[in-house]
């Protein structure tokens, strides 16, 4: 399987499938992270399985959130960073020098912690992605749209309202306007940076729900602070302490009989 | 090719334009002092300062014209400096927010745009002609000053604006009064900036020429004025009359002035920078 | 004693700030009041239908088209060196450049706003002329080609700089959101950040058309004095500026006509300015804040 240009996209549908029986969407095996002389990840290896929610806990400054930006090369532009290690996508080292970040992004798509719609109508921003890709067919547009619209939940709120900036929404609808933005892209991964948080517990309930829905069709990782949220809607939990993966096993397992003292503080709020 | 891969293409593409674009400007820079400089070193020694202006280009000098330049700027600073800064010191502490700091904010703001020969008719109706200053020293430094007062203002009033409230808080909280604080602790705290701002603003004043010729500064002066009343040159105008004129000889006195000048100009913006730095390592 | 006191700095500070409104009315009214008594002799319709602009004549002509093409044709020149080159630098150094490049070019590049305009002019009529006079052997000594030329890249800075600061503003996470679905940086640059930071961009291309309009020495040395109503960058015009410069250098009665021409041309160059500037504050002030 290879993300590079020659061989085109096809071959990562194609081998969704035979993956997908392999139980390994990602895998990561040793990964480190510097920016400058920090060292932020400090050699981690998890695999993560497709078509299912993992969620991403720790302390803040723990690394998580720079851990999940390397799934989809978002650390690249950061000034001074530096990686090791080895991840894996599909069985493709998405760090070969012969892939194509954009091409990857595409497949991997992001949500990030504050929502941040273009300046632009809400069409405009769901059809974004497509229009970068060349796809400028109004029909087909169209249809993506509204397509993405309905799988975010947006779509009866919106539909009348298309051209108005995106701006005029609520922070929640910007939210889910975000999320279907990137599902108009139609990746295989979603990573989502904590997406809630500048949320209000209505907005935050909806979207959890919409997540819950998303996992039949895609693999989500999400970055949380919020234990209960992880609880809730992650099959898989990974908690992280200071650049390091302290346990990452089955949510219910590790929330209920953590094998490490160090998570079960956590959980129940002695730290963090 | 597929669509990513142009893309990509393109996205190099505009990268190699954007460093050449970036390189253009400065290359071009490089050139044309160059050139300056193999036109006019050899030009430069210590005759060429000190001598009178003349008919014949190896015998003329910029000694008028440098004296003429350095009492305008002596000038310009001391009409400049302090009605600039207090000018400032009243929008950024005194001026109530409201229809008439409003006006004054508009106004600064148009001033600063007001293409610098416009300035020369000002001056040449109003310092010239009303108060009958004729074409002297102060009336060219008088028009100059009123020319950067918009830059100098600003200036001020950025810096003044990045002291921190706490400063002022502490002052008022000890009791001193509104000028105390700002004489004691805002203007000693900014003061980096506002050399900085004054600086780069006396560096455009002396590079002016349009506005002094409208004033009616001369292109041919025979003595370095002794007084604010006197007729003056300066070395811009100095240039601007032998860069006119056929003889070679002129234009090679011409690249050697502009040595001068520039280094007089680059010089000031070398000491605005390094205050700046100085001064923003300050408070960051 | 310390209120009497207070109260005398706070009247001499805003004294201070008074005298920055006095040297607006100052301008408008000396310029108004000239070209008052210019048009008492001059009918405006003359003025501006008139093609030719001859007061040092003769055959007195007061049409002030020639000096506005002129100044057009200049200022036309420059902007269209100085827009493509300045966004392009603005672009490459908030999109693409690594922090500590941007950091040194900057400055240098301000620097190029720095230089005296006289020393552009010298650039223009001894260097740039003679070296185009080979390509364009039909080239007069005097052009507002390269007087457009050389003007463009002395207000390279303005665009790039000013452009380069609103790119800048531009919060990270829409450049990320844009990234994180494939965008390449220059799709990305063009489709989020310059249309996010448009106000800025079209403020810093309106002060360098004021600026442009309203340069002086460059033409003055470089473009000619030969006012002429054309849009041929290859032969010697004159601008509204290049002309007050004439006239202030040769020998013109107070109160005369001539005298009186300067005003006009200046009123007329101030009008143009005035609603630059003026659009460019609007743009400002409604903008400031988006993304603070």
């Amino acid at each position: 399987m290879e993300l590079v240009a020659e061989k085109n996209t096809k071959n990562f549908t194609m081998n969704k499938e035979s993956e997908q029986e392999s139980k390994t969407k990602i895998s990561i095996k040793n990964a480190r992270v510097w920016y400058g002389d920090f060292e932020a990840v400090k050699g981690i290896s998890m695999d993560i399985k497709p078509n299912s929610v993992t969620a991403f806990i720790g302390p803040s400054g723990c690394g998580k959130s720079t851990f999940l930006r390397l799934f989809n090369r978002m650390n690249d532009y950061i000034d001074g960073f530096r990686m090791e290690g080895k991840i894996k996508i599909d069985g493709t080292n998405i760090y070969n020098k012969k892939i194509h970040v954009e091409e990857l992004r595409k497949e991997v798509g992001m949500v990030f912690q504050k929502p941040n719609p273009f300046p632009k109508s809400i069409y405009e921003n769901v059809a974004y992605g497509l229009k970068i890709q060349g796809i400028s067919d109004k029909k087909v547009l169209d249809s993506r749209v509204e397509k993405a619209l309905r799988q975010a939940d947006l779509w009866e709120e919106v539909k009348d309202d298309l051209k108005k900036s995106a701006l005029a929404l609520s922070g929640g609808q910007q939210q889910r306007l975000c999320i279907a933005r990137t599902l108009a892209v139609e990746p295989s991964i979603i990573l989502m940076d904590e997406p809630t948080s500048a949320l209000d517990p209505i907005s935050t309930a909806k979207i959890e729900n919409l997540i819950f829905g998303l996992k039949e069709k895609y693999t989500i990782i999400i970055v949380t602070h919020n234990m209960q949220q992880a609880s809730r809607i992650s099959d898989y939990t990974a908690f992280f302490y200071i650049g390091e993966l302290v346990e990452y096993s089955k949510t219910k397992t590790l929330f209920t009989k953590p094998e490490k003292k160090r998570t079960e503080n956590y959980i129940t709020g002695r730290f963090g | 090719m597929n669509k990513i891969q142009v893309n990509r293409w393109k996205d190099q593409l505009f990268k190699i334009w954007g460093i050449g674009c970036t390189l253009v400007g400065l290359i071009l820079l490089v050139l044309f002092i160059g050139d300056i400089l193999i036109d006019g070193i050899m030009r430069i020694d210590w005759g060429f300062v000190m001598n009178l202006p003349s008919r014949k280009a190896e015998k003329s000098g910029i000694y008028t014209a440098l004296m003429g330049s350095l009492w305008i700027l002596a000038l310009t600073t001391i009409i400049a400096f302090p009605i600039g800064v207090a000018a400032a010191i009243y929008l950024e502490e005194y001026a109530k927010k409201g229809r008439f700091s409003a006006l004054l904010e508009i106004n600064i703001s148009n001033l600063a745009g007001v293409p610098s020969i416009i300035y020369g008719l000002l001056g040449l109706e109003v310092f010239v002609r009303i108060l009958n200053l004729g074409a002297s020293v102060l009336a060219g430094s008088l028009t100059l000053s009123l020319l950067i007062l918009p830059i100098i203002i600003v200036a001020t009033r950025e810096s003044i604006k990045a002291v921190p409230s706490t400063i002022r808080d502490a002052s008022y909280a000890l009791g001193a009064s509104k000028w105390q604080t700002i004489w004691n602790q805002i203007l000693p705290a900014s003061s980096g900036g506002i050399l900085t701002g004054v600086i780069l603003s006396l560096s455009r004043a002396v590079g002016e020429t349009a506005p002094l010729i409208v004033v009616g500064a001369l292109a041919y002066v025979p003595f370095a004025p002794s007084n604010p009343m006197e007729e003056f040159s300066v070395l811009p105008i100095q240039i601007f009359n032998w860069i006119s004129r056929p003889q070679h000889g002129f234009i090679e006195n011409a690249a050697a002035a502009i040595i001068i000048l520039l280094l007089v100009t680059f010089m000031m913006n070398a000491v605005a920078v390094y205050y700046r730095n100085k001064w923003q390592k300050k408070w960051n | 004693m310390r209120k009497f006191k207070e109260g005398f700095i706070e009247k001499t500070l805003l004294t201070s700030a008074l005298i920055t409104v006095a040297v607006t009315i100052g301008i408008v009214s000396v310029l108004a009041f000239e070209a008052v008594r210019f048009f008492k002799e001059v009918s405006i319709f003359d003025f501006f239908t008139d093609s030719q602009w001859t007061p040092l004549f003769t055959d007195k002509h007061y049409g002030i088209l020639p000096l506005l093409s002129g100044t057009f044709l200049t200022s036309a020149i420059a902007i269209s060196v100085a827009l493509p080159i300045g966004l392009s630098i603005s672009i490459y150094l908030s999109e693409y450049a690594p922090k500590s490049f941007r950091k040194t070019v900057k400055p240098m590049l301000e620097l190029l706003a720095a230089i005296p305009t006289v020393v552009y002019g010298f650039f223009a009529l001894i260097i740039v002329t003679p070296y185009l006079q080979g390509i364009f052997p039909n080239l007069s000594g005097f052009n507002s080609l390269s007087a457009g030329l050389v003007m463009g890249i002395m207000i390279i800075p303005f665009i790039s700089s000013i452009s380069e600061d609103a790119l800048h503003a531009v919060p990270r996470e829409l450049r990320e959101a844009s990234y994180g679905m494939g965008a390449t940086k220059l799709q990305t640059a063009f489709k989020v950040v310059v249309p996010a930071a448009s106000s800025g961009i079209i403020v810093s291309i309106i002060l360098a058309i004021s600026r442009a309009i309203g340069e002086t020495m460059i033409v003055a040395v470089a473009a000619g004095q030969q006012p002429r109503l054309t849009l041929n960058p290859m032969v010697p015009i004159e601008t509204i500026t290049a002309y007050i410069v004439q006239v202030s250098l040769g020998d013109v009665q107070h109160g005369s006509i001539e005298y009186r021409t300067i005003f006009a041309a200046g009123i007329t160059l101030f009008a143009f300015t005035f609603v630059l500037n003026t659009i460019s504050y609007r743009i400002r002030k409604k903008y400031q804040s988006k993304y603070e």
